[in-house]
């Protein structure tokens, strides 16, 4: 293994944080001329809320996107538990274990709450195309047990009383809530939310702050996110990485970060030579 | 009962049967809508060409006789086999699936993400392709279909409305038959997209393309199975068009046919493209035999298209379809 596996470790809050789960090696990003990642490194360990975050434009989406394979960068290397990842697309990202949200909400829309969550079900549902054709035996037994996965993480996102509405008719922050709520359904080992308190008011980030303590505190779920609402975040995360202009400019605890100059400068706009 | 009345109901009832086989192609248009947003011109032609492959293979045919014979100078036209109608549609869907691959692999995969109007052109350009391909392999004969399903009058229906009205009335068993199977498919297909892993997969492609992929669902693997979904769908209505009128090329007509059945269902609607067969078929029977003596007849041409247009007017979504409401 490498050398950035460090000994597993207890929070003050009592969480254990375990090695490194992923490791981002010297990622550059392209897209034709434009520089959208350049060379940039760091781990997600496990058990930990790991931030990105950076002002408007520095990347941060583009990194979410190569992590969950939607990009695929010109240079660089992604491991994930201790192996290298090769070239993949977004949806055996997923099958490895890997849930994420989108900054745009991205639900099936004309699918109920509780049809959209089952939807998270799929990797972990086996039983092939014929077998569900007929229905029989295997198929059945695996719906429903599913399904109680499913209706738990609604519970525990508090969306019982949607379950049956179509997506489409929520308003925003419910939407929110039952994206995550489908990433969720999946039992990630990581987890991804892109900018999940994007366009809410106070009391529904609050919320959803709660719901993404709780997620990580109940289940251990490893979670990277990315916000550029710094207090959030600050509240949030075990360690941060500040992206700007597509490089990384900090890395570290909350408050380490907070007090990196050129942490300071990016946020408050100090002119780029 | 007047002796008009009564051909009336048997009209009545003949123009329901009917209105299943318009259906049965309808519906093949509506999965492809509905599941890839593509208006697939081509669902007749696949019906003619399963249907082509499915006789071709059952008289132990060799497919592309005609090409291997005029470039080698040969003469090898049959196998001298009979394979027998359940292997034989076996067989055939398989054909079908892998034409579903083929179709996915060298065209649709191209144009994800295009305008409809533009996958609409594809799917016209496939439909010629297809006939044109069929022709080649099987030949542009003639040929009967027959793959044991009941044909003629049904006689039990005959003697019971005889003892009942004195008139016996006129059911095909073959409609009868094809009525069956067009339920048990609805039944089934609607089970399999409400209810199996399949089929909600399925319903999430059609919804978000980027969301489908995030819960891990392969884009590839549901649209070659909706493509084969709807090759299923077109062998059952092939197998049906073709007991019943032979097989020949004039059936990939039977696809116009699907058009203002889906402007009166909705194109996004299952029930719908059931119901609008029905009114369809019936329409156009009740129509031709109230209406038809008084203009000449020959009405059963165009009074689907006539219905449909008044729809268009009144009722641009259909009956069944969703209204598309643009948010300001």
């Amino acid at each position: 293994m490498n050398q950035m596996t460090e000994q597993s470790y207890v929070t003050e809050d009592g969480r254990t944080i375990g090695g490194t789960l992923m490791e981002m090696r010297n990622i550059s990003l392209r897209f034709g001329g434009v520089k959208a990642i350049t060379d940039i490194s760091f781990d997600i360990r496990e058990g930990e809320i790991r931030a990105i975050i950076g002002p408007n434009g520095a990347g941060k989406s583009s990194m979410l996107n190569v992590i969950s394979g939607f990009y695929v960068p010109q240079e660089g290397e992604v491991w994930f538990r201790g192996e290298k990842r090769p070239p993949m697309r977004p949806f055996e990202v997923a099958r490895q274990g890997i849930a994420r949200t989108f900054q745009n909400i991205a639900l099936f829309e004309g699918m109920t709450v509780l049809d959209n969550v089952m939807t998270g079900r799929l990797n972990h549902m086996t039983t092939g195309l014929f077998s569900q054709a007929i229905w029989k035996g295997k198929a059945e037994a695996e719906e429903l047990q599913n399904r109680e996965v499913a209706e738990k993480t609604i519970d525990f996102l508090e969306i019982q009383h949607i379950r049956k509405t179509p997506v489409s008719r929520l308003p925003y922050g419910l939407k929110k809530r039952v994206e995550l709520a489908r990433a969720l359904a999946a039992q990630p080992s990581l987890l991804l939310l892109d900018e999940p308190m994007a366009g809410m008011n106070v009391e529904e980030k609050e919320d959803m702050s709660r719901f993404i303590l709780d997620v990580n505190d109940e289940f251990g779920t490893t979670i990277a996110l990315i916000e550029h609402d710094m207090g959030v975040v600050m509240d949030l995360s075990d360690r941060v990485v500040v992206m700007d202009y597509g490089k990384k400019i900090g890395d570290g605890s909350p408050d380490e970060v907070r007090n990196n100059q050129a942490v300071i400068d990016a946020y408050l706009g100090v002119a780029h030579d | 009962m007047p002796e008009q009345v009564l051909w009336g109901m048997e009209v009545f009832l003949n123009g329901l049967m009917t209105g299943v086989l318009y259906a049965l192609v309808a519906l093949g248009f509506v999965l492809i809508f509905k599941a890839s947003g593509i208006f697939n011109f081509s669902q007749g032609v696949m019906a003619l060409f399963a249907a082509l492959t499915l006789v071709g293979i059952m008289e132990g045919q060799v497919p592309f006789a005609h090409m291997i014979n005029a470039t080698f100078g040969t003469s090898v036209h049959d196998f001298g086999w009979n394979v027998p109608a359940v292997g034989a549609i076996l067989l055939t869907m398989g054909v079908m699936v892998a034409l579903a691959w083929l179709v996915n692999h060298f065209i649709f995969r191209h144009l994800v993400g295009q305008e409809p109007i533009i996958l609409f052109m594809a799917t016209i350009g496939l439909a010629y392709f297809l006939e044109g391909f069929g022709d080649i392999m099987w030949g542009s004969d003639i040929k009967e279909l027959d793959v044991g399903l009941p044909q003629g009058i049904n006689g039990t229906i005959d003697e019971f409305t005889y003892n009942l009205f004195g008139y016996g009335f006129f059911i095909d068993n073959l409609d009868l038959w094809a009525t069956f199977v067009a339920t048990l498919l609805v039944i089934a297909l609607v089970l399999f997209a409400q209810y199996s892993k399949h089929g909600r997969a399925m319903r999430a492609v059609a919804d978000d393309h980027q969301a489908a992929l995030s819960v891990g669902i392969s884009l590839k693997f549901i649209w070659v199975m909706v493509w084969s979904l709807a090759g299923f769908v077109a062998l059952v209505a092939g197998i049906m068009w073709g007991t019943k009128s032979g097989v020949q090329f004039s059936l990939s007509l039977i696809a116009l046919k699907a058009l203002p059945v889906l402007m009166l269902g909705g194109f996004t609607s299952i029930p719908g493209a059931i119901v609008g067969g029905l009114i369809i078929g019936v329409g156009e029977k009740m129509f031709e035999f109230i209406v038809g003596p008084m203009v000449g007849g020959a009405t059963e041409n165009w009074f689907a298209y006539v219905l449909a247009l008044i729809f268009l007017v009144f009722r641009p979504q259909g009956l069944f379809g969703e209204k598309i409401i643009e948010r300001v």
